[in-house]
């Protein structure tokens, strides 16, 4: 046998402990749910220029109170149906002409109008600043559409929780309820509603709310359906938790990825139908504005002054792109199971 | 298979009675009389009035005789247009409306089919991205919008169509395109899903391994396939139109059932506004129960009786 090596035990140094406790550890740091989501949702470029685009749209349209540029229902006759003229471009569509019997002439000098006047966006039949006018339609629009999502939301959930966690003929009976206000296209109990509640913002809100509730009451069933047979919620019960407060404390949460995601797709299609019915007559009814009213005004005398139906148009339609991109990458992002 | 359907057109009626009845009374709870100058009519002229419609005698005896005639196709008199009856107004302008629907339905649903397959077969080439961006173009911009522009490009700049109007084929045009595109957008989405999940499953794999051509696996076995669960946006494409349908119609002044509910609307004819409801809710609930038979006629895998709950 070979010599062995005595080591006596003061060559033993101690480590401290308290350091090295965690160096076989190996994991990420934890990620709430909204953080997850998140670090989906940022490698997402289209969502996130679509969700800058919106943020900036919410700022002006919110803002437009502090600096819009003129009274967006203030009359001024002399001034009406100006082009668009922005300070030193001369640029043909935005320098105040407009081609007028084959030719090309200053409307600005043919109304009469200052040197020092000009309006970004023109003016409309009534002399008033389209710029002004899109900035505060638009902020009628969306807050339709957000107020309305929000009666929806409270709606459709309470009752999809509430028909999905009773179950049984309770929950029979309610899906036959909406299944009968499904059969109805939605539009044709949104104007009923309008009728009854007589046009106006508040009732095109209601209006809206109350029939796209059911999507969200359906999913939100469906899903409680599921969540109600986990142990969780069996244990829940099993400690004796009461029904409300497991609805709140334990489903909830669960069903929270859904209740965003729908709620992401229910607001353009609540745009829409604002859009839709103002646009039609039956919506948001004059001074005020929105970016229905505005289209349909611009549809009147499109031949002549389309600038006046272009802005309200372009304004829509990327509101609408904008939502409908950022929906899909949240969809993405909360779910990514799913398929898409 | 019969009893389903026979528990199916049950629900259907009872649905049906249950629009009618929450119509009537919701028409009744509105202000509004088919007097159209109130003010010169004597009491004994208006009350002769009320009597031609009916409207003199107690609301339950109304609302009887309503039930009772619309299922004898009788919706009353319009108030808008005195001695009209209102199931004339509709019947005069169906045609225009299902011809415009059912020419979005095929422009938009075929070449929407088709162009989702591609973008699946392609998937995550420019092929893909510019069909994926078409359809998001076609869901977001409204129809109206669409409309507007179609206007006043291809009919007033180029002059390819009439602006407005109803005629010939070419009066369709226009209109028929802009009510394609939101059918067109959804069906080209959903197929795309579809067929990426699909071309992904085992079955593909093993007809791929078997030696079939590529185009053979994509026709026989994935686009088969995938054509199943494209059946059940059908119902929700319907509503698209005929949504779409009442501005579209306005926009371009065509005599359909559209265009006759808004200036019913705008003028308190409120029997029209009932039958209108009553129509839509009629087509929507059978195309709904089509689309679930030819579901379950297709796919063996799916047990309506299980379905149906």
């Amino acid at each position: 046998m070979a010599d062995e090596v005595k080591l006596p035990a003061d060559s033993f140094e101690p480590l401290d402990k308290s350091k090295h406790l965690d160096s076989e550890k190996i994991a990420a740091p934890n990620l709430t749910f909204m953080q997850d989501a998140w670090r989906r949702l940022k490698k997402n470029k289209s969502a996130i220029i679509a969700m800058i685009i919106l943020i900036i749209f919410f700022v002006l349209a919110f803002g437009s109170a502090f600096f819009s540029p003129h009274n967006p229902n203030a009359v001024n006759p002399q001034l009406a149906n100006l082009p668009p003229k922005w300070p030193g471009v001369n640029i043909n569509g935005l320098n105040g002409t407009l081609v007028q019997a084959g030719s090309r002439v200053n409307a600005y000098q043919a109304a009469g109008a200052g040197a020092g006047v000009h309006y970004w966006l023109g003016t409309d039949y009534l002399g008033r600043d389209m710029l002004s006018r899109i900035l505060f339609g638009t902020r009628i629009s969306l807050t339709v559409a957000i107020v309305a999502t929000a009666v929806d939301l409270l709606i459709g959930v309470t009752f999809g929780l509430f028909s999905g966690w009773k179950g049984g003929w309770v929950d029979n009976f309610m899906q036959r309820v909406i299944e009968i206000i499904m059969s109805i296209p939605t539009l044709v109990v949104v104007v009923l509603l309008i009728l009854i509640l007589k046009p106006g913002m508040s009732s095109i809100t209601l209006a809206i709310a109350f029939s796209s509730w059911t999507t969200m009451a359906r999913l939100i069933r469906a899903q409680t359906l599921e969540l109600k047979e986990q142990e969780y919620v069996l244990a829940a019960k099993t400690l004796g938790e009461s029904s409300i407060k497991i609805a709140f404390k334990h489903l909830l949460p669960n069903l929270s990825s859904i209740i965003i995601i729908q709620t992401m797709f229910t607001i353009p299609s609540a745009i829409f139908f604002e859009a839709f019915l103002s646009f039609v007559g039956i919506g948001i009814s004059a001074p005020q504005a929105s970016l229905g009213t505005l289209l349909n005004d611009g549809q009147k005398n499109f031949q002549f002054l389309p600038y006046q139906m272009w802005y309200p148009a372009i304004v829509l339609s990327v509101i609408m792109i904008a939502f409908n991109i950022f929906a899909d990458g949240l969809r993405d992002a909360f779910d990514p199971q799913t398929k898409g | 298979m019969a009893k389903y359907l026979v528990k199916r057109i049950f629900y259907l009626l009872l649905t049906l009675f249950i629009v009618i009845t929450v119509t009537f009374f919701l028409m009744k709870l509105l202000p509004g009389t088919p007097l159209q100058n109130q003010q010169k009519l004597s009491p004994s002229q208006q009350h002769l009035i009320l009597k031609q419609y009916g409207l003199t005698k107690p609301v339950w005896q109304q609302y009887l005789i309503y039930v009772g005639g619309v299922f004898q196709g009788n919706f009353g008199t319009s108030f808008q247009f005195s001695d009209q009856p209102v199931s004339y107004l509709i019947s005069s302008r169906i045609g225009p409306s299902l011809l415009l629907g059912v020419q979005a339905m095929i422009i938009g649903v075929i070449p929407g089919i088709l162009v989702g397959a591609l973008g699946a077969i392609k998937k995550n080439t420019w092929v893909d991205t510019t069909t994926t961006i078409v359809s998001i173009l076609g869901i977001s911009i409204p129809s109206f919008v669409l409309a507007v522009l179609l206007q006043y490009f291809v009919g007033l700049k180029l002059q390819w169509f009439p602006i407005a109007d109803w005629g010939g084929f070419s009066y369709t045009v226009l209109p028929t395109i802009a009510l394609a595109a939101s059918p067109f957008a959804d069906t080209a989405r959903f197929t795309r899903t579809e067929m990426v999940d699909v071309l992904n499953s085992d079955y593909i794999e093993l007809a791929r391994a078997k030696g079939l051509s590529k185009w053979g696996v994509i026709y026989h076995h994935a686009l088969r396939n995938s054509l199943i669960p494209v059946v059940t946006i059908m119902g929700p494409l319907a509503v698209n139109i005929m949504t779409g349908s009442m501005v579209i119609e306005n926009i371009f002044s065509i005599p359909g059932i559209g265009e006759q509910f808004v200036k019913s609307i705008l003028t308190n004819d409120y029997p029209t506004i009932m039958a209108v409801t009553i129509v839509y809710s009629v087509m929507l609930m059978v195309v709904l129960l089509i689309t679930d038979i030819v579901y379950g006629i297709i796919d063996p895998r799916i047990r309506i009786s299980g379905k149906s709950n």
